[in-house]
């Protein structure tokens, strides 16, 4: 394979800053990549040529300099582009332009990343596969049978297929964390807050988070440092410094941290090859100079069900706005129709099966009647699973657990069983609702040859924690490597 | 279908009305609630919008720090509570004229809480209890196009114009005003004056009801004389002249005695009021009304305006517009009498500022309320909403009085400036207007007495009642340029009869 395909972000950045190869070389390597194995791997809904080639361009004129500048990127379908069509993977969005662009996005063009092209998701980014995309479902390139996770199923399969070094996903329950684990890449989903959510399509506001998808943990962290920061035009924005992630991550040093694994996380469910990896990770840990402690958060056990509460909720009203009237999808406009039968009748042909059970869901848990029932409280129980990561934030500096019950799945095997594709997402949820950060590292291949993660969470606005132990982990088991061992493409 | 109703003071007698009374009031901010877009009015349709207040997919709102300060400065001078802690709350429902299908309101957590506002009637003072002031955003704006009536049926299609979704809206809710008995349409047009001056002078809204820059939606129920059980109540909204809030007790507290007197019972529904017919129809029926699944904003952080901001704010408040008023009739030596007409037109900051402006406090209160409130009532507006300003109605009155211009002369010069000719010198300029002189009268009194030789024997004869026709006749001449007194006095001279 080019050698330019494999190199990661940081050293493509240093050789394109040194001249030794040209950020459109870069860009065009990564792009005739797409167009050998996208056909099977189905990452991208929309590969912008024009864009990335011009954009290499103004690097290579020197226009933008930085730790990233002139390296190719895969941008999940959910973070709106100027020009660039955006679907967040939903029949409803098809054809719509957007006149305006993300604050990510105008960060990552200021930093001279070169975006190549938006990325297969879970319809309004509703699942653990990208099956539930309105386009097709996203493979896995450890296994083509298999999913590469979801909901950023597009973006984590496109870093591990080589299409891009970098990518961007969103995290609302481990839409980050998950895809990453399963595909043998890195995630990590910052604190809520860390990184502007102005021009990432609401799913669920109060859960939602933009983050890094890259090869190594370092990558991750400088991408993570580009897009973090405050912005004006996020109110739920924290007005505070990014923490020092891309130093964490070059420090590598768990040295005297004190990391709990959390009783909850395991039984069950749990696939043993799994498991094994992560006793492994943890024994690792402990010889790395950490020390291990046992801690018990209760009320993890009621994450799942309030997320399914919050979430859905927070959906039904996010998802109201398209109704045929200003963008988009619009169906049944014969002239006759009223604008309320154009609007159902729209929603009806433009959202999938899993995007209508969750609005319905929504809708029910918000009604008079059973907010409080339902609504009121999957809050009270996101309050108690906050104050559990508080008591154990209050003895270790961090917690891990597996990403995953499971490795990746095969397509079909779940689409039909919404509580077994929900089950995927029962170890990164938690995360969401206390609104802390989360970071998935490769930690092996389990029984089946696929890969396993180590998510790692910290205190809100610790980020930096979450890096340096993951460095720690990759360095020690060249996590970084393990993508030389899934079949070529 | 419209029975004879029975009258309202006969209904009064039997029935006890308890009104509720909510308002919204568009903030005169420079820019929207939740993004930058100019809250002007009157721009071309979807010019002042952007991804925020057009709710494109992504887009997030902020919260405009004046609206707040706005918002806390009303609560303040309305006696509320302001709350430490509070938030925005989602009311979903859809509707084409909302971007995001839903609207960013507050529901139980508003931004100020129980207070008051004293009203005057007829010399007794009326405490009209405030339950709740909240911040929200306006929607965009319907046009149904194709029907005979504008209205959505029969319509063949419909253009939204979001330039005013996003506008901060206030709305000022109060508690249920009882024991008014037949005072109650008097009451609730008192209150609404009231608030529209308190608002005015806060400087937070233009409070134009006709631009719907104030609107009210007029709740009234009846239950029997000494009850003390509220009966079922109807709602009517967007109530949009101060007259039309009067006409809209009064019909309801007849519409409702009537099926009342008739065993029927009334059903808790929104109604809508006609200016025509000073009637309400109904509109949709409480009992089929949409669950607005409030929840908690999630793309908005909490308020919690700081106790010692609020402090500052509070010594900020300008005197209420009660005891403004009467420091304004004392200093120009208006009456009680005076005072409350102006009150009632709604014209006291109006014959201030021409005052101000250099008219003379009589002539400034003549021109207002003899003239000008009449022109507003003949076009359905507002006095302050005429094409007029304060400042050009002193210039005319200053002409009037230094003769430059007749009484007739300077009401065809306001007319011409209503109608957007522009300035009153420019007008009088263009037209060619001006009193005649001298020797134009004397040449028109002349030929008045030469054309009309009857007449003028009569005068000579000692028939001043005579004079009219030949004064009539020299107006008539001179294009109504002329002095009439002076008319009448050249004519008497020439005709012995001084």
């Amino acid at each position: 394979m080019n050698e330019l395909l494999t190199a990661t972000a940081t050293e493509l950045a240093a050789r394109i800053a040194s001249r030794e190869v040209s950020a459109v070389e870069v860009a065009q390597a990564h792009l005739a990549r797409i167009a050998e194995v996208d056909e099977k791997v189905h990452a991208f809904l929309h590969v912008d040529t024009g864009g990335a080639l011009a954009q290499a361009r103004r690097v290579d004129a020197g226009e933008i300099t930085g730790p990233l500048a002139g390296v190719p990127l895969a941008l999940k379908d959910v973070i709106v582009t100027k020009g660039v069509p955006t679907t967040a993977g939903s029949r409803i969005l098809e054809g719509w332009i957007p006149p305006y662009d993300a604050t990510i996005v105008e960060r990552m063009r200021a930093a001279g990343i070169v975006v190549l092209g938006k990325t297969n998701m879970d319809e309004f980014a509703m699942g653990s596969s990208t099956e539930h995309s309105a386009y097709g479902p996203s493979r896995n390139p450890w296994d083509l049978t298999r999913t590469p996770g979801g909901s950023g199923g597009g973006s984590s399969a496109a870093v591990a297929s080589y299409q891009a070094p970098l990518g961007i996903g969103t995290d609302t329950g481990g839409s980050i964390r998950q895809p990453a684990a399963v595909t043998g890449t890195v995630g990590a989903k910052p604190t809520y807050g860390g990184v502007s959510r102005y021009g990432l399509i609401a799913f669920s506001s109060s859960l939602d988070q933009a983050g890094p998808c890259a090869r190594t943990v370092l990558d991750a962290a400088l991408l993570h440092e580009v897009i973090g920061g405050h912005d004006p035009r996020d109110s739920t924005s924290i007005d505070a410094p990014v923490p020092p992630v891309v130093e964490a991550a070059r420090q590598a040093d768990v040295t005297g941290m004190r990391i709990g694994v959390v009783t909850q996380f395991k039984g069950d469910g749990y696939q043993p090859g799994v498991l094994a990896r992560f006793e492994e990770s943890v024994a690792l840990l402990e010889k790395l100079g950490a020390s291990i402690e046992e801690v018990s958060c209760p009320h993890f056990d009621y994450a799942l069900p309030a997320y399914y509460l919050i979430a859905p909720s927070e959906a039904s009203s996010n998802l109201a706005r398209y109704d045929a009237m200003r963008y988009g999808l619009r169906v049944g406009d014969d002239g006759d129709a009223s604008a309320e039968e154009v609007m159902a009748a729209t929603r009806d042909a433009g959202f999938g099966a899993e995007v209508k059970r969750r609005i319905i869901l929504g809708t029910y848990a918000l009604s008079a009647g059973y907010y409080d029932a339902y609504y009121g409280q999957a809050q009270k129980v996101r309050t108690l699973i906050t104050r559990d990561f508080a008591s154990a934030f209050e003895r270790v500096d961090v917690l891990v657990s597996p990403t995953t019950p499971t490795t990746a799945f095969t397509l079909g095997e779940r689409v039909d069983d919404p509580m077994a594709m929900y089950l995927a997402d029962l170890c990164t949820i938690p995360s969401n609702l206390y609104g802390g950060p989360g970071l998935s590292v490769p930690c092996g291949l389990s029984d089946d040859g696929l890969p396993v993660g180590l998510q790692i969470m910290a205190p809100v606005q610790a980020d930096d924690r979450m890096y340096r132990v993951a460095a720690a982990v990759e360095a020690a088991l060249g996590s970084d490597k393990l993508l030389e061992k899934a079949p070529r493409l | 279908m419209t029975a004879t109703l029975p009258p309202y003071d006969d209904v009064l007698d039997r029935y006890d009305p308890v009104l509720g009374l909510e308002t919204h009031v568009e903030l005169g901010t420079v820019t929207k609630l939740f993004c930058g877009c100019s809250t002007a009015f009157g721009a071309d349709p979807n010019t002042q919008v952007c991804p925020v207040c057009l709710g494109l997919p992504g887009s997030l709102p902020v919260t405009n720090g004046a609206a707040i300060d706005y918002t806390v400065r009303i609560g303040l001078a309305l006696h509320c509570r302001i709350a430490e802690w509070c938030r925005f709350a989602r009311k979903n429902y859809f509707y084409p004229d909302m971007p995001k299908n839903f609207q960013v309101s507050q529901y139980d957590e508003p931004l100020c809480i129980d207070g008051y506002l004293d009203v005057d009637v007829d010399g007794e003072t009326f405490r009209i209890e405030i339950e709740r002031v909240h911040l929200e955003e306006d929607t965009g704006k319907s046009m149904h196009v194709g029907g005979s009536t504008g209205r959505i049926h029969g319509a063949t299609h419909s253009l939204v114009d979001y330039n005013r979704a996003g506008i901060p809206l206030v709305e000022i809710v109060t508690k249920p005003i009882a024991g008014i008995g037949h005072k109650a349409a008097a009451v609730a047009r008192a209150y609404v004056t009231e608030l529209r001056d308190l608002l005015r002078g806060l400087g937070v809204s233009d409070v134009r009801m006709e631009q719907g820059s104030l609107r009210c939606d007029v709740n009234v129920s009846l239950m029997p004389r000494g009850a003390t059980q509220f009966g079922t109540r109807s709602e009517t909204k967007n109530v949009n002249s101060l007259r039309s809030v009067e006409r809209a007790v009064r019909y309801e507290v007849e519409r409702q005695a009537s099926r009342l007197d008739a065993g029927e019972r009334i059903v808790q529904e929104t109604r809508h009021f006609h200016e025509d017919s000073g009637t309400t129809s109904p509109g949709r029926s409480k009992e089929e009304a949409q669950d607005y699944r409030y929840f908690p904003e999630p793309d908005l952080v909490p308020l919690a305006p700081a106790a010692d901001w609020v402090e500052q704010l509070r010594t900020t408040l300008p005197e209420p517009p009660s005891v403004a008023r009467k420091q304004f009739a004392t200093e120009h030596g208006f009456t009680e009498l005076e005072l409350t007409q102006m009150t009632n037109a709604g014209v006291v900051d109006l014959v201030r500022e021409t005052i101000a402006a250099g008219a003379a406090p009589g002539k400034a209160r003549g021109w207002w309320l003899g003239y000008l409130v009449g022109r507003a009532n003949d076009a359905g507006v507002e006095a302050m909403s005429l094409a007029i300003t304060p400042a050009q109605v002193a210039r005319v009155s200053a002409l009037e009085d230094d003769g430059t211009l007749t009484n007739k002369l300077a009401r065809q010069v306001v007319e011409a400036v209503l109608a957007g000719e522009g300035e009153p010198d420019a007008v009088i300029e263009a037209h060619g207007w001006k009193v005649a002189g001298e020797d134009e009268l004397v040449a028109a009194v002349d030929a008045a007495i030469a054309a009309n030789p009857d007449v003028a024997s009569k005068v000579r004869d000692g028939n001043q009642g005579a004079l009219g026709p030949l004064v009539g006749a020299v107006m008539k001449s001179t294009g109504g340029s002329a002095d009439a007194k002076r008319a009448r006095e050249l004519l008497l001279e020439r005709l012995g009869g001084a």
